[in-house]
């Protein structure tokens, strides 16, 4: 045996080991995305049938177990209006800030901590401050006004992380150039940086806005009603809410028609996969047509 | 590196140059610089103790190999450098009499009239007339009138205006890299500065391009006070009225732009005329 | 004329206020807890808290199973989530063909979006039954399904930072590796991951630590039996989480009494449990940009 032909066997059994790892990997990201797929074409197969405009548009009737799922539809809107009144404006404020005004010191690192922690604090805990500050303390009672101010603190983590990146992604030399035309610092962000950052912020505002029409927890104390046979009237009324209503009847109501379940849960996917195609779609459309 | 001086330059220059520029040099003075050092937060003093008068309607060229501060000195002039992490700062800048460096001094105002092309052309992303008006729009003027005379006085002084006339509104990365750095140009133009700082404006573009922007430039002399920095010594024996030599944040030697290239007073500036080093 | 205005100033404060607005708002969420929560140690003693008896009816509030099944729910969604995250980020960032990865992101993405309350539906009607069934315990509902579900949550997290990671690592290490011979695979294990292990580990971290924080799959899976748990037996029997607790009994208190307060106690020991956790995946990140910036400058 000469040397060429050791090395071609050695070679065949790395090979083997390669293939082998590949393998691996390629069984554990499908482990992975597999049950997603299922998930989605499960509710979809399951629900659809239950989706009526009746069943859009009509109260629950019968301990909820017949009629429609309208209060919890309004009430989830509404919730995701409000957060993003509150969030959008802090959010991308703050990602300027970050972005564009701060200076690297010790300030803005505290600032950058302040974030990762908003972004890791569990939801129900959000529920509890929500309880202490805005239901008790500032009196709103369980309100809109208190389950969005919850949401949107909750929010805020994901709409400033992703506005920042988008605005960081403008190319530098158009500030110098706007600053260098005469521009103020504000003028070139506002004429300049914001336009070109719309989308990447959008995308971002979305996602974070989609985590927030699909969260339970925190909606649990501040606002959500087990059942309201109207509609809220004002901020000040409390509402029911699609998440809460598929919690309440998947394990509070017994004898719960399945059909009506996966009806809702149907509601839900749609309402938060709408958004994530949304914002899919207008990072792609933004790629294609960017000029730089 | 060919040279642009020519065969029978003297070998050394005589003696050490007096870097201190003789008070009024020149009849008409535009910016006149005065002790001026910059330093940056990495430590690197950028330039050191430099004196220098710049005359109006001429071009004047800073040249030297890069890292010597000719940039720096640009941008401390329109105080861009405020963007900067200038950390040291000495020294006055007079524009007509009138110290820029001073921390009271209107910088927005500053900027509208010493107008500046960068090294690489960066047009905003937005349509060729509206990168023509932007500067006019941040200032307040509302007028359309107004624009429709400043985006055609400043393409025509740009030598763009037969080009692009009829795509007014045409996105402006849509044009080739010489026409993008003539629009520039004009976007500073459309300002009617006083004073034109150009950062190395030809890199990037081939030689018919940059002969366009170079009468250009001849031409705007008569209306503007230019200081540029070229990219090479050739461009620099080109153009230049006066020409400055920076090496390592100092300035070696200052004089007539004829005189300079031909006979180098500092053997340093020799070298690097006849491309010995840089 | 004049663009530097009042307006300019105005806006230019409020752009700032809404800067440090993030560090207001996690000094205001630990005031309330703190608000909230503080007066359990007048009213509990502490080795009562330290009890393993939870049943606030009859004034027991030992939260020594609470704790214990929010940690074996972890740890055993960590079991599921962990080889799976990093082999799923390795597989999309090293191996996956172009296509492949156009497909597994979104979806990556989706999983992470899905509501929590739905994948607890997901799981009351067919996980738990399976899990019954599959494994011949008389309920499903057992700390086990929770950590399925919960692992599969804290997936996305897991991926997305440890791709982001692998991305990070320069090409020429890659290139350098198979230049002396290595294979591809070789690669991965000994170059590329080792590179990007910091980067890793804070994506391991941030998705074990959602998955602690998780509330409404937990409270619909696990069974809620506050019992702590003794081993790896306990996983296949229903626990009860610090979450799930505070969730299900909040809205049932009285504001202002004990259980009130011991229920806020808890939200503090999970606002500082994420606390730590983010933290320390912050100074791991904020330790790497420093390396990186020395080396670039």
């Amino acid at each position: 045996m000469d040397k060429t032909l050791k090395l071609g066997t050695s070679s065949t059994a790395k090979r083997r080991v390669q293939r082998l790892g590949y393998g691996l990997m390629t069984l554990a990201a499908l482990v992975t995305v597999l049950p997603i797929v299922l998930i989605v074409v499960h509710i979809y197969s399951q629900g659809l049938p239950a989706i009526s405009w009746e069943f859009l548009t009509a109260f629950p009737s019968d301990g909820m177990r017949a009629g429609g799922i309208l209060p919890a539809l309004v009430g989830t809107i509404w919730l995701t209006i409000g957060t993003a009144i509150v969030s959008v404006p802090l959010g991308i404020g703050a990602a300027v800030y970050l972005a564009e005004y701060a200076a690297d010191n010790r300030w803005t690192r505290a600032i950058r901590i302040a974030i990762i922690n908003l972004a890791g604090i569990p939801s129900v805990v959000y529920g509890l401050f929500g309880l202490g500050l805005f239901v008790l303390f500032l009196q709103f009672g369980t309100s809109i006004i208190a389950g969005s101010l919850t949401l949107a603190i909750m929010t805020l983590p994901v709409i400033i992380s992703t506005t920042e990146e988008a605005l960081r992604a403008v190319p530098n030399s158009f500030r110098v150039v706007s600053i260098s035309l005469g521009g103020t610092q504000w003028q070139t962000i506002r004429r300049i940086v914001l336009p070109q950052a719309l989308p990447g912020m959008l995308t971002g505002v979305i996602l974070g806005l989609e985590r927030a029409a699909g969260e339970t927890a925190p909606i649990l104390f501040t606002v959500a009603a087990f059942f309201l046979p109207r509609l809220p009237s004002s901020i000040f009324d409390s509402t029911m809410a699609l998440p809460y209503h598929l919690f309440v009847i998947s394990t509070q109501v017994p004898g719960m028609p399945v059909k009506i379940q996966y009806g809702t849960a149907v509601v839900l996917l749609s309402f938060v996969l709408g958004m994530n195609i949304i914002a899919t779609i207008i990072r792609s459309r933004a790629r294609a047509r960017r000029q730089w | 590196m060919t040279t642009a001086a020519s065969p029978n330059t003297p070998a050394a220059g005589p003696g050490q140059m007096e870097s201190q520029a003789p008070n009024d040099q020149f009849e008409d003075t535009k910016i006149r610089i005065q002790g001026l050092s910059v330093g940056y937060s990495d430590g690197t003093e950028s330039l050191q103790d430099i004196s220098l008068d710049i005359p109006a309607n001429q071009i004047t060229v800073l040249f030297g190999p890069s890292g010597g501060g000719k940039s720096t000195l640009l941008r401390t002039i329109n105080r861009l450098n405020d963007l900067a992490d200038v950390v040291s700062l000495e020294g006055r800048v007079l524009i007509d009499g009138v110290d820029v460096l001073d921390p009271k001094l209107d910088v927005i105002e500053l900027r509208r009239r010493v107008g500046m092309v960068f090294a690489r052309p960066v047009v905003l992303p937005m349509s060729i007339r509206q990168n023509l008006t932007y500067g006019l729009e941040l200032s307040g003027e509302k007028d359309p009138g107004q624009f429709e005379e400043a985006v055609e006085r400043s393409l025509k002084a740009s030598a763009l205006w037969e080009e692009v006339y009829d795509r007014l509104d045409d996105p402006a990365v849509s044009l080739s890299g010489g026409q993008q750095q003539r629009l520039c140009l004009a976007r500073v133009l459309a300002l009617e500065p006083d004073v034109i700082l150009l950062d190395e404006p030809t890199s990037g573009l081939d030689p018919i391009s940059t002969g366009k922007v170079e009468s250009s430039l001849q031409k705007l002399k008569q209306e503007y006070t230019i200081v540029l920095v070229p990219h090479s010594v050739q461009q620099a024996a080109r153009v230049a009225d006066y020409a400055a030599f920076f090496l390592n944040g100092q300035l070696v030697e200052f004089g007539m732009g004829k005189e300079l290239f031909v006979h180098p007073q500092d053997s340093r500036t020799e070298d690097y005329i006849e491309g010995r080093f840089g | 004329m004049r663009p530097i205005g009042w307006s300019e100033v105005i806006i230019t404060a409020l752009i700032k206020v809404a800067g440090y607005s993030a560090i207001i708002f996690v000094t205001l969420i630990f005031t309330f807890l703190l608000r909230e929560g503080a007066p359990t140690l007048f009213e509990v003693p502490l080795e009562a808290l330290a009890q393993t008896r939870w049943y606030p009816i009859e004034d027991y509030y030992g939260i020594l199973p609470l704790i214990g099944g929010s940690l074996i729910v972890t740890f055993g969604a960590a079991l599921f989530a962990v080889p799976l995250g990093i082999a799923t980020a390795v597989y999309i960032a090293e191996i996956a063909p172009r296509w492949a990865r156009e497909i597994l992101k979104p979806l990556v993405e989706i999983l992470g979006g899905l509501p929590s309350v739905m994948l607890g539906f997901i799981g009351i009607l067919i996980i738990v039954p399976f899990v019954r069934e599959a494994l011949d315990i008389p309920t499903g509902l057992t700390a086990f399904t929770g950590a399925l579900i919960l692992g599969g949550m804290a997936i996305p997290t897991i991926v997305s930072v440890s791709e982001d990671a692998l991305d990070a690592v320069p090409k020429t290490y890659r290139d350098a590796s198979l230049a002396m011979g290595a294979t591809p695979w070789q690669t991965i294990w000994r170059v590329t991951l080792p590179a990007a292990r910091s980067g890793v580990l804070t994506g391991v971290m941030l998705g074990v630590g959602r998955a602690i924080g998780e509330t409404m799959t937990v409270m619909m899976v696990t069974g809620n039996a506050p019992v702590l748990p003794t081993g790896l037996r306990s996983l296949f029997s229903p626990v009860r989480t610090m979450t799930a607790t505070i969730a299900a009994e909040m809205g049932e208190v009285a504001n202002g009494s004990v259980h009130y307060h011991v229920l806020f106690f808890i939200g503090i020991v999970l606002f500082l449990i994420s606390l730590i956790v983010n933290l320390t995946a912050a100074s791991v990140v904020f330790k790497q940009r420093k390396r990186s910036e020395r080396i670039l400058s």
